[in-house]
């Protein structure tokens, strides 16, 4: 494994360059981890077996191998848990005192931390990101969240000054597989927090972290019925919200099926929030950082294998520096480490699932047909499993399928701009609108490019960062409503008047 | 290159984009990738891999007042052998003493591969006339010395007699050229910004360093993680842009091997293997010898053993 010839250096003599230097392999242990072979459904504080009697088996997508089978809850199955959540909300929740509520979500917050190594280790298996992403970002960002929003439970009046907040019921909530818990805590955090009960839906493919969760929710000892968890693909998720009695929608996942959300709500009188697709701009002007730059290209756009709604997939460089930040990045992505996702060393793991995996290889091949070009770095792949080689298309054009529709994947398009207003036109043109990252020395441009990019986030000099009191949320089709912050509140509480 | 144009105020107009620019550093993006960095984990073969090459690029320093010809006999026998009892253990690359302690250990070194680098120029503070400065040196050269470690002027620096500091390097070079190999120290801890430590490294590195190094191991901060990041990434832009090669040496608050691996392993995923050799890269250390030789010997044992195992020197 290493290969190093050693000579004694005489005086004058040069020392030999060792030829590797490969990181042993440094596996995160997955004996702290046990999984059910078969999980039901947790509705009113236990787990029922599903109805439907369907089952479907969820994977390692790294390894392609079988972890759990999991329930496919049908309608029979979402409406006992709805039920469960009006019960539980009119009866229990909704009737505690707010610093009682608090108390619960402190505690949730803790559990969360204590059992921090084993949710990461969960969200890896069960997702394919690093081991380092879900140990130091997913599990830490999810429990600072139920410690933002525990403090906010008995404050209320005060994030919305001169109203009278009052909670809604129950919220129906439907949650992506890039950052399974993550997004649990983002949308259970709030709705809990202002006196809600939830009936939450993780995805198909990443159910595995929620149903853990369920075993926090039993630790922290919080009333049954308050948190329930369906499992289920897209079917599951439409039950959830054409059900007559959910007050409330919230969807993450991808704009088509935001769109058909809204239409299946229109005139139910349910409130909706959706969190979106993006194509978000990350631009680089000529006195920028470059080397801290760079790391906020990688950041953006490989973080997570690039399953992120914000990736800074379209990369806006100005063109007197063009060739520098190109060198850099290329030279930069040779040091990415692709492979298990329970290495502590790997920078980049496994797609998610196949469909996604051809999904990006279907894109990238049309930003090959179209004349860009394509580099990506010497990368050996594991044979099992779903990966992709990070990828950064050079030569695109604005019109170029690969710069206008969300790839979701490890790909990054890069386009060149001259002056500040062409980086917020071309910035501006897509029907996204989440986030745009901006790198420049000077301040008050900064502030300029802030204002007039029509993006629900703009990161200057960083990206991907995220924080509980930091209000996240689309523009256009991006989406509409904010999660984080006191404006997360907003969509769980009923103002006087509304 | 074309060379820039002087306006009529005397301001100088770079015409290429690059080179002459100097560049930023956003604090927070470069301690977050440091940090990441060093999150690393090096195990197994690769672990005794770096814990070889720390031996092999460390500068083993004893800089004190007290320091006798004693003190630099037992140091340089340390270095030679760095554990008697184990044959595979390599030399260290050299021993880093003060001016009037060269010769001895030029002479103990004699014929061993091991050289000798010498501090000089005021050090640690820099605070004399440039006539001493290059006196010093000369006389470390003429003892023997194959290295010399020079101070920069922070207080010219500081006060932005960046001509003055650039001055200074490119004369002390002229002594060292052709004879000894010269390692500009820029003190990292007294320069206040990432900013003014990409600037210093980039004037020393114009004025002739054959390395740059973080600090002269005297103030309460030295090396730190992102600091010798954003001095390896200014020799990155300067091999990009013209091809040479400039070394770079951590010193200063480098005890324990654990924290050894984390700049070895900083170095290769900055600036490749070709900087992981004496050639190109030092660790300047007083007391981390005895912590790598601990963890190789736990590596190939798998026990920790009493640190009365291994010789204080």
């Amino acid at each position: 494994m290493i290969k190093d010839k050693r000579e004694v250096a005489r005086r004058g003599e040069a020392a030999a360059i060792p030829t590797a230097w490969e990181y042993a392999p440094a596996p995160e242990s997955r004996e702290i981890v046990h999984f059910e072979d078969r999980y039901g459904l947790y509705i009113g504080g236990q787990f029922l077996e599903p109805l439907s009697n369907e089952r479907y088996t969820t994977i390692d997508p790294a390894r392609e191998e079988p972890l759990a089978e999991i329930a496919q809850a049908g309608k029979a199955d979402v409406d006992r848990a709805v039920k469960a959540a009006r019960e539980a909300y009119a009866e229990r929740w909704s009737q505690l005192r707010p610093s009682e509520r608090a108390k619960y979500l402190f505690r949730i917050a803790r559990i969360l931390q204590e059992r921090s190594r084993e949710f990461a280790v969960v969200e890896s298996l069960n997702g394919g990101k690093p081991i380092r992403e879900s140990r130091d970002v997913d599990l830490p960002l999810a429990a600072a969240h139920f410690f933002y929003y525990a403090g906010w439970a008995d404050k209320l009046e005060y994030a919305f000054p001169n109203r009278t907040p009052r909670p809604i019921g129950v919220a129906g909530q439907i949650i992506p597989w890039n950052f399974p818990l993550l997004m649990l805590a983002w949308k259970i955090a709030p709705a809990l927090a202002a006196g809600n009960t939830v009936v939450l839906k993780p995805a198909e493919t990443t159910p595995l972290s929620a149903l853990l969760f369920c075993d926090v929710v039993r630790q922290a000892e919080l009333p049954p019925g308050v948190v329930n968890i369906v499992t289920g693909d897209g079917r599951t998720g439409a039950e959830l919200v054409s059900h007559p009695d959910v007050d409330k929608i919230a969807f993450t996942g991808s704009t088509e099926v935001g769109k058909a959300i809204q239409r299946t709500l229109a005139g139910s009188g349910k409130r909706l929030t959706l969190e979106l697709g993006g194509k978000a701009a990350n631009i680089i002007f000529d006195d920028a950082p470059l080397d801290q730059a760079v790391e906020g290209i990688i950041n953006g756009i490989y973080f997570n294998q690039g399953h992120v709604c914000c990736a800074g997939s379209r990369l806006f460089v100005e063109e007197s520096i063009y060739e520098t930040v190109i060198s850099k990045l290329k030279r930069r992505m040779k040091t990415l480490r692709v492979g298990d996702p329970l290495d502590k060393n790997t920078d980049v793991g496994a797609i998610n699932s196949k469909q996604q995996l051809d999904k990006i290889g279907s894109l990238v091949q049309s930003g090959i047909d179209e004349g860009a070009e394509i580099y990506q770095p010497p990368c050996k792949l594991p044979e099992r499993g779903y990966w992709f080689v990070p990828t950064v298309f050079t030569n695109v054009a604005q019109s170029y399928r690969i710069a206008q529709e969300e790839i979701f994947g490890p790909v990054l398009s890069v386009l060149t701009f001259r002056t500040p207003d062409e980086a917020i036109e071309k910035a501006n043109n897509t029907p996204y609108g989440l986030s745009a990252g901006v790198w420049t020395e000077k301040g008050s441009r900064i502030l300029a490019m802030a204002q007039k990019l029509r993006a629900g986030v703009v990161w200057a000099n960083t990206y991907n960062r995220f924080d509980p009191a930091s209000p996240f949320g689309g523009y256009k089709e991006s989406g509409f409503g904010r999660e984080g912050g006191r404006h997360g509140l907003e969509p769980y509480v009923a103002l006087d008047g509304s | 290159m074309a060379t820039a144009p002087v306006l009529p105020g005397g301001f100088e107009l770079p015409l290429e984009p690059r080179l002459p620019r100097l560049g930023s550093i956003d604090a927070v993006a470069l301690e977050e990738r440091a940090a990441t960095l060093a999150t690393r984990s090096i195990k197994k073969g690769s672990k005794v891999f770096a814990l070889d090459l720390a031996i092999r690029v460390m500068d083993l320093t004893t800089l004190e007042g007290a320091d006798t010809p004693g003190k630099v006999a037992a140091l340089t026998s340390k270095g030679i052998r760095p554990d008697p009892s184990d044959p595979n253990i390599p030399s260290v690359a050299a021993i880093c003493v003060y001016p009037n302690l060269v010769a001895y250990a030029v002479e103990r070194t004699r014929g061993t591969g091991v050289k000798v680098a010498a501090v000089a120029t005021s050090f640690p503070s820099g605070q004399s006339s440039l006539d001493v400065k290059l006196l010093e040196t000369r006389e470390v050269i003429d003892a023997g010395a194959d290295e010399v470690d020079m101070v920069i002027d922070r207080g010219a620096f500081l006060s932005g007699r960046y001509a003055q500091v650039y001055d200074e390097i490119v004369r002390v070079k002229e002594v060292c050229a052709g004879r000894a190999h010269l390692k500009v120290i820029l003190e990292t801890g007294e320069l206040g910004t990432y900013d003014n430590v990409r600037r210093a490294s980039l004037l020393a590195i114009a004025g002739g360093a054959d390395f740059i190094k973080t600090s002269t191991g005297k103030l309460p901060s030295s090396a730190t993680l992102p600091v010798t990041l954003c001095m390896l990434e200014a020799i990155r832009d300067v091999h990009e842009e013209t091809g040479r090669v400039v070394g770079m040496k951590a010193a200063g608050g480098i005890r324990q091997a654990k924290q050894a691996v984390q700049y070895l392993v900083q170095v290769h995923e900055t600036l490749g293997l070709a900087w992981l050799t004496p050639d190109r890269y030092r660790l300047g250390a007083s007391t981390l010898l005895n912590d790598v030789l601990m963890q190789i010997r736990k590596e190939r044992t798998g026990r920790y053993q009493n640190p009365d195992y291994f010789t204080v020197d």
